[in-house]
């Protein structure tokens, strides 16, 4: 794992490279199946997310930080910068939502999903500097317009 | 070779050059790895900082202060532009010589370096979070700022004396007046506010008109007290190479800065003229510049006590206090002996009339017996600045024999004679001018390298040589050239700063004005001929993106990085523009970059600074209609 640290460290590393180093150490290290990531929860702090009715009031405050951190390069209806978020909740896990906004270096570096978007759009996403808390909100937001 | 027998030859100095077998190994620091100490070095003519890792001498920043830099676009953005301002108007340079740590209770506290500019009187602050200047005040009735800025045992003030005496207030008279007593210098303590670091002149004491040439403060029980060197104490006013160098001995002014406040606090400092600026940058805001007036003036004669002179050997340079605060050692750069004075002895004898041989403007001229600690014999020629190991040793740059002295306090003995290439000035212990110096390694700043490095033309790189004193014998480990002339330097245990560094600024507490903080607000808005663009950028793209103005307007483009991010700034040029350089913007901060509309045309603007496999693309276009 250190090596994976160094290079989380390593900052502003151009997508390719980063690419190609993960890919050297998915050989070493035994990926995982990319049938079995269908219902993956991704890799970082969210292990488990219980989601309840829609909570309007997080909803509300998750908008206000998509626009400020994500919607530069998120759109719903189409890709920009990063894929169209349409329907995101219901193609990914709650817990793979928020560890992609939480830890998105190592979501590009070692989950199967991360790994063929970031072949895909080619730009790393970014680290928004989001707190745990914000994420769910944003989770939140994402989810009402899932509804509409 | 030739040069180094004939012209810098010495006993036991350069030319018993040996370096130790394993030497290489403990500079390296392998890949990953880190160093284990900052070494932050003046710029000298450069008027900049640098930034230093030890033990692999490696270059990690340079931090502009005094001197404008079109890397990033310090002094020529509308947020940066006004830390240059002074009274004279912008002066985009200096020559910056002594760099000082903040303390506390005399320890490195890694807040602050202060750094002084000495051709046109400045001070500045850096902050040790964002390595960035954050603030700079003039300092008025100074005429080259030279002993500056040297801090008090808790960083209470900066101390800033001038290097050239002149007629205070200004005056046109005519120089041979020097001579007549009509030049003066003047003691400036600057107030540094403890919490927010602010700095604000509290009291100008007006001194004797000789040249004051470098400060240390007191610790413990030299708390109370400040020292400066002075020389030409003849008054010399031409050719003062010669002039300056007749009389056997100069003087240390031992100041009591705690007595000066109290005559302050008692009324007995005068109102006094002298216009000053003071240009303060705010997080992520344009730099607030003022410009202020007057200053409180305290004459000796006025404050008893506040002031001696300590006779010593002979244009000294250095004035050191050791971690204990009893030994003040001074660098006599045309001496045979390094004197070294004692704070006991001063405090025994400094009003007691028998022990005095003079008075100049009412302060006491003390006997050079009288305060005398000691003297190390015959050290090396020129000798010139003192730091210390915290473990009863001295070293003494020595800059005509190219040396470094250890010698022993006490007994005043020289235990070894080091090499240095060439013409060594300071020295630098990690944390040897405080009370608690980490004495591993050490520094030598020197002038000249002639034969070190493969030549580059005229002017070869002035360099630092890196010695470890942590054993009996210090060795020598390896040497590296530095960016501009390294005048002094403040070591710094790594530990201190780095968990502290700021890695962002975060976009919610962004409060410039023109700052947007999301992409929905960005927008081009025109208030006559001015185009005001607020701009947003993120990997990799800005946005607005086409931007049409007219020939002749004035375009502030407000740029904020969205990016929330470690290590991911944005660049910012625009084809052709004379006025600005490229802007490098930091995640969540907010720059401006003006520009005049040039004649009409497509003018491309694109980010410089590498930012992602798609950063080629992050360029775009502005029409200039007729």
């Amino acid at each position: 794992m250190k090596i994976i640290k160094n290079i989380i460290k390593f900052g502003k590393i151009t997508p390719v490279l980063l690419g190609l180093i993960a890919f050297s150490f998915c050989g070493k290290e035994k990926p995982a199946e990319a049938e079995s990531s269908v219902g993956s929860k991704g890799i970082g702090p969210i292990t488990s997310v219980t989601l309840g009715a829609l909570d309007e009031g997080m909803a509300q405050k998750g908008k206000q930080n998509f626009e400020t951190k994500c919607s530069a390069c998120h759109k719903f209806e189409e890709k920009v910068v990063g894929p169209a978020l349409k329907g995101v909740t219901e193609r990914r896990t709650p817990e793979w939502i928020m560890n992609m906004i939480l830890n998105p270096m190592e979501m590009t570096q070692k989950d199967p999903i991360a790994q063929e978007l970031l072949a895909e759009h080619l730009t790393q996403m970014t680290f928004q500097n989001v707190q745990e808390s914000e994420a769910r909100e944003i989770l939140e937001y994402l989810r009402k317009m899932d509804k509409k | 070779m030739v040069l180094i027998s004939l012209g810098y030859g010495c006993k036991g100095g350069a030319a018993t050059a040996a370096l130790a077998s394993d030497a290489a190994k403990r500079v390296y620091v392998a890949p990953g790895e880190k160093d284990e100490v900052y070494a932050f070095l003046s710029g000298g003519f450069s008027g900049q900082m640098s930034v230093y890792g030890i033990p692999s001498t490696r270059l990690f920043k340079i931090i502009p202060v005094f001197s404008v830099f079109p890397e990033n676009g310090y002094g020529y953005d509308e947020e940066t532009k006004n830390m240059l301002r002074t009274t004279h108007g912008y002066v985009p340079w200096d020559d910056s010589h002594h760099i000082e740590a903040s303390m506390t209770d005399g320890k490195q506290d890694g807040r602050w370096l202060f750094l002084n500019a000495n051709n046109t009187p400045r001070l500045a602050r850096i902050d040790l979070r964002s390595f960035e200047t954050k603030e700079i005040i003039e300092i008025p009735n100074s005429a080259g700022n030279h002993a500056s800025p040297f801090a008090t045992e808790n960083t209470e003030y900066l101390m800033a004396a001038t290097r050239f005496s002149v007629p205070i207030p200004q005056a046109s008279v005519p120089i041979e007046n020097f001579s007549k007593g009509d030049f003066k210098g003047t003691v400036t303590m600057v107030k540094v506010d403890p919490k927010s670091g602010r700095l604000s002149l509290e009291l100008q004491i007006l001194v004797p008109g000789f040249d004051y040439d470098l400060s240390h403060c007191g610790k413990g029980k030299s708390h109370d007290w400040c020292f400066f060197t002075s020389y030409n104490s003849e008054q010399a006013y031409k050719m003062i190479e010669v002039g300056a160098s007749k009389n056997d001995k100069d003087y240390i002014l031992a100041f009591n800065w705690v007595r000066a406040k109290q005559c302050l606090d008692q009324g007995k400092a005068s109102n006094f003229g002298g216009e000053y600026y003071r240009n303060y940058l705010p997080e992520n805001q344009p730099a607030i510049s003022e410009k202020l007036s007057g200053v409180k003036m305290l004459q000796p004669k006025d404050c008893p006590g506040v002031m001696y002179y300590m006779p010593t050997p002979k244009s000294p340079h250095g004035t050191d206090v050791d971690p204990t605060g009893e030994y003040i050692v001074g660098g006599g750069k045309l001496a045979t002996v390094i004197p070294v004075h004692s704070f006991s002895k001063l405090m025994d004898v400094k009003d007691k009339p028998e022990h005095r041989s003079g008075m100049i403007m009412d302060i006491p001229i003390l006997k050079y017996e009288s305060t005398l600690a000691g003297e190390v014999k015959k050290p090396c020629l020129g000798p010139l600045h003192t730091e210390f190991d915290g473990k009863g040793y001295a070293y003494t740059s020595c800059f005509v024999s190219s040396e470094v002295v250890k010698w022993e306090l006490g007994t005043w003995e020289v235990e070894q004679h080091l090499p240095a290439y060439y013409s060594v000035g300071h020295l630098s212990i990690v944390g040897g001018s405080s009370k608690d110096p980490y004495g591993k390694y050490l520094i030598a700043l020197n002038k000249i390298t002639k034969d070190r490095y493969l030549p580059v033309g005229m002017e070869l790189p002035q360099s630092a040589q890196l010695y470890d004193i942590s054993g009996g014998k210090a060795e020598l480990l390896s040497d590296f050239p530095t960016v501009g002339e390294p005048h002094y330097s403040q070591m710094i245990p790594a530990k201190l700063l780095m968990d502290k560094a700021a890695k962002i600024y975060p976009l919610e507490e962004n409060k410039h004005p023109y700052a947007i903080k999301n992409e929905k607000d960005a927008r081009v808005v025109r208030e006559g001929n001015t185009v005001r663009v607020y701009m947003t950028q993120i990997r990799s793209h800005f946005k607005p993106d086409t931007i049409e103005v007219r020939s002749g307007d004035t375009v502030f483009f407000h740029v904020t990085n969205l990016e929330q991010d470690f290590d991911i700034p944005h660049g910012f040029a625009v084809g052709g523009a004379p006025e600005m350089p490229n802007l490098l913007i930091m995640p969540g901060q907010t720059r401006t970059f003006k520009w005049k509309a040039p004649k009409p045309g497509i003018y491309p603007f694109y980010c410089t600074d590498f930012c992602s496999a798609l950063h080629q693309e992050m360029q775009q276009y502005i029409r200039v209609l007729p």
